[in-house]
């Protein structure tokens, strides 16, 4: 790979990878540069899955703004990239009179942001809506869907490499020099890169990387946040995300369904400084199950199947307030896009900044259509979602589908192969997980995991010990037991 | 689509579904299917390689594939049908079984489904075990599959969290091929494996059991670092001050076993919270008409003597089944117990015939009297020296001794 490029793209997540898929619209050598061994690692696979309504933020801002463009135009976007997308609508539920003010002024403030089809319900309707959860009204917002973030992020950044973008993974940033006018040196771990321009989408390194370009000035903070799972068997008593009554700075812990029909309870939100360290402690966990279940009385232990948590980079004012994103394309560092402070709702937003993205740099840059830009992305095909007589025809045509592998989740032989052979070239075992859902259901792998390592192992040519977990360094095996 | 009309179909190859299988044949019954998702027959006694398997049934100590191996060569001698590399889909109430196999799509109907389907570790998420999610935490009996069928080595510096059978069973295993199994650490105030385990595989080994200790930290973000234990008191809440760090690459845990009962969930067959496997009847029929279990798909086992055991018993019923089909008798009498009792198997019965109860005691005892109460009279009596929950205690009651329809109350004092 020759690594001189016209744009370089710092952070692989959601929106580097958004941001990469729509540069290669145009004829431009594109670049990503990603420190971890997978698109979507950090907070782009660890939030609630939301694909939020667009009411909750400040009338004017980038947050409202490309929340709603992002909201509206979902499901075509979810089409073009073959990725599941329910649009289940959500709801605020709330007991007091107190409550049902903040809601009405939720509304009208949602309405001009542009939010579309907000109203108060009764109790009746709620209970006709969401029968399990308990709360006198609720504020519907019909607009709001769920999706996998893991699938979306891994479908922009394949949709971008089928398009011709080079995805770096294992690539962190140490250093960034300016060369000249037109080019700015990047130094990652194991190589160089050249280019003209610097797009940076580091999350929650973001600042790290602006400093690096000589913009200061940014503090961010980590927000973190706290997620437990449950099992299928809850999935059904929750057709749509339950939400509190929002206080002006977070939306509360909420229990929300995922799109292949768990439940997920969270997030409490504590400022950290340690961007590593998503350990989930015990008295989070029962806190986050005390307070949800005020809201959706479901939540006990026997289905608990795993829990996680994520790290949103936060920009506050010296008040505590949230501020809005920073995307600037700034006059005194040329050729560069910063983006700061890219939080919730980001999952909602990233396309629209992506698209913003592009804008900027066409103020400067004359971009030319690659007329060969293919929007359209095909995913793995999912073989338990198809009735009998397609699983029927599938295995026919390729008897891999034949072999189910992950029992849980009945992901068969031929989808897993698809996923270790998939376009980024990520081998990971959690790259599978991600792709294929394999050892994501209440067994956690302890049928099928076995055999995907050995499948890793035979397709990628690699020893035992090089076979690899999630991040760098995180070897499954320390060798063989007989050699 | 493949289509097939079967007797009796049997999910699952291994101890419980072979069993079933020849004394199913043994008794004249032979359109009988088993299916198995693996390559081979055996289930999880291919990856038990130890010994103290058969003590009970063939009066030697086997290894578990040897254990397997007799009732393998009998199922090739009798010509039973099997099917590997096949993977039930879902099974309906009424009794239509969708499968998968590189041959193709197939639909199955069946007069007796037989669950055989075996249990499931506990795993980490299950127990919320806080901390990070670092690579080198594996379950026992993933462990014991790499080290044994995978030639893979899962660590070099091993703390066990949980004394169940198969991670005393791992320790020793893993301090066999070289790894420095650091210690044992269990939430109970007594061991949940059997004691020969305790002394044939720590004990033995120098390895520290620690009772009344838990994990309440996991620490790494790509490689296991260590662990945090900590003592617990008797509510089994960490005790502060008390923690300590160790240094470690691999947690291995042994917390528990769930019945197998995703299939039998799929075809509405009510299962017992207590056991996590079906609701059964002395002739081991579930729920719903012609849906059978035994083995630890029906409840968890200590020895797999007894599953072999029970699913021939069950064979039994469900030739009967097959044969006088819909003339048993109702099996409407409960049995109740009380809070010295984990469970029983079976839950209900119908009076009119031998059976044997099977159940496990809640903590462990001494000296103890066990009675059973239709009303207010008692029907039977029984002392036992010792009782622990790791091993499940047997009871043959004869039809005589029941009087009338009355539940039947088991009590312990």
């Amino acid at each position: 790979m020759n690594n001189t490029y016209d744009i370089l793209i710092i952070g692989a997540g959601l929106v580097g990878s958004a941001i990469a898929r729509e540069l290669s619209r145009y004829q431009l050598k594109i670049g990503v540069l990603e420190k971890n061994l997978d698109v979507c690692n950090e907070q782009s696979g660890r939030n609630s899955a939301v694909i939020h309504g667009g009411f909750a933020y400040d009338q004017g801002s980038k947050k409202a703004k490309f929340c709603i463009e992002g909201c509206l135009g979902f499901e075509k976007l979810a089409d073009e990239l073959d990725i599941p997308y329910k649009k289940t609508g959500k709801v605020l539920v709330g007991n007091t009179e107190e409550d049902y003010q903040i809601l009405l002024n939720t509304i009208e403030a949602g309405k001009k942001n542009g939010s579309v089809g907000l109203r108060m319900i009764d109790e009746e309707e709620l209970k006709k809506l969401v029968p399990a959860v308990t709360g006198k009204f609720a504020m519907l917002s019909p607009m709001s869907a769920i999706i996998d973030p893991f699938i979306y992020t891994i479908a922009l950044a394949e949709n971008a490499c089928e398009n011709g973008v080079d995805f770096h993974l294992d690539s962190e940033v140490i250093a960034i020099e300016k060369e000249c006018q037109d080019s700015y040196t990047v130094r990652t771990v194991n190589n160089t890169f050249k280019s003209k321009w610097i797009i940076n989408s580091a999350g929650n390194n973001c600042t790290k990387i602006s400093d690096m370009l000589g913009i200061t000035g940014y503090e961010i903070r980590g927000t973190k946040g706290d997620y437990i799972i449950l099992d299928q068997k809850v999935g059904h008593l929750l057709p749509m995300p339950v939400y509190p009554v929002p206080s002006t700075t977070y939306m509360g812990i909420h229990v929300t369904p995922t799109i292949d029909g768990n439940v997920t309870v969270g997030p409490n939100a504590n400022s950290v400084t340690d961007y590593s360290n998503y350990g989930v402690s015990k008295n989070a966990m029962d806190y986050l199950a005390e307070d949800a279940s005020n809201l959706w009385p479901h939540i006990h232990r026997k289905d608990y199947i795993r829990n996680y948590s994520g790290i949103q980079p936060t920009w506050k004012d010296k008040d505590g307030v949230i501020k809005d994103y920073v995307i600037e394309a700034r006059k005194d560092v040329p050729h560069t896009v910063n983006l700061v402070g890219i939080e919730s709702p980001g999952l909602t937003s990233a396309l629209p900044i992506a698209r913003h993205v592009v804008s900027l740099i066409r103020e400067t840059e004359k971009l030319t259509a690659d007329e060969n830009f293919n929007p359209l992305r095909k995913g793995i095909v999912k073989f338990s979602e198809k009735n009998s007589e397609e699983q029927a025809e599938l295995i026919n045509e390729n008897p891999d589908y034949g072999e189910v592998i992950c029992r849980c989740e009945k992901v068969t032989k031929a989808e897993i192969l698809e996923a270790i052979h998939n376009p980024l070239g990520v081998d990971t075992v959690t790259g599978i997980k991600y792709r294929t859902r394999a050892m994501m259901g209440r067994c956690q792998g302890g049928y099928c995991q076995m055999r995907i390592t050995k499948l890793i192992q035979e397709e990628k040519n690699k020893n035992v010990d090089e076979v690899v977990y999630s991040r760098q360094s995180s070897q499954m095996f320390t060798g063989k037991v007989r050699i | 689509m493949i289509e097939k009309n079967i007797d009796a179909a049997i999910i699952g190859g291994g101890p419980a579904g072979l069993a079933a299988a020849l004394e199913l044949h043994k008794h004249g019954i032979e359109n009988i299917l088993i299916l198995e998702r693996e390559k081979h027959l055996g289930g999880i006694l291919r990856q038990c390689i130890h010994d103290g398997f058969g003590l009970t049934r063939f009066g030697e100590s086997l290894s578990g594939p040897e254990y397997a191996q007799i009732f393998i060569d009998e199922i090739m001698k009798s010509g039973i049908s099997y099917m590997t590399d096949t993977s039930v889909l879902s099974i309906s109430k009424d009794r239509k079984i969708l499968a998968a196999s590189r041959e193709g799509f197939m639909e199955i109907n069946a007069n007796a489904i037989i669950i055989t389907t075996g249990c499931r570790e506990r795993t980490r998420g299950a127990l919320a075990i806080p901390g990070e999610r670092p690579a080198g935490v594996y379950t026992a009996g993933v462990a014991q599959a790499y080290t044994n069928l995978y030639n893979t080595m899962v660590g070099k510096n091993i703390v066990l969290l949980g004394s169940g059978d198969i991670g005393l069973i791992m320790a020793r295993r893993l301090t066999l091929e070289g790894a420095n199994v650091l210690g044992v650490y269990e939430i109970q105030s007594y061991p949940s494996g059997l004691n020969r385990n305790i002394e044939q595989c720590l004990n033995d080994y120098d390895i520290p059991l620690h009772l009344s200790h838990t994990v309440v930290n996991i620490h790494g973000n790509s490689r296991l670092k260590g662990v945090t234990v900590s003592e617990v008191d008797e509510n089994k809440a960490p005790i502060p001050g008390t923690e300590k760090y160790i240094e470690a690459d691999t947690l291995v845990l042994s917390v528990g076993l769930i019945p197998e009962n995703e299939l039998s969930l799929d075809a509405t067959v009510t299962l017992d919270p207590r056991t996590n496997g079906p609701i059964v009847d002395e002739n081991y029929e579930t729920s719903i008409e012609g849906i059978f279990s035994a083995g630890n798909s029906l409840h968890v086992h200590d020895l797999v003597d007894f599953v072999s055991m029970e699913a021939e018993s069950l064979a039994r019923s469900v030739k009967d089944y097959l044969t006088n089909s819909k003339s048993q008798e109702p099996c409407t009498m409960r049995i109740k117990t009380d809070s010295n009792i984990l469970y029983t198997v079976p839950q209900k019965i119908s009076g009119t015939k031998d059976f044997t109860l099977y159940f496990r005691v809640n903590r462990p005892m001494e000296n103890v009297v066990l009675s059973i109460y239709q009303g207010d009279s008692k029907i039977m009596e029984k002392k036992i020296r010792k009782a622990i929950p790791a091993e499940m205690v047997k009871l043959s009651i004869k039809k005589d001794l029941i009087k009338d329809s009355l539940p039947l109350e088991v009590k312990l004092k």
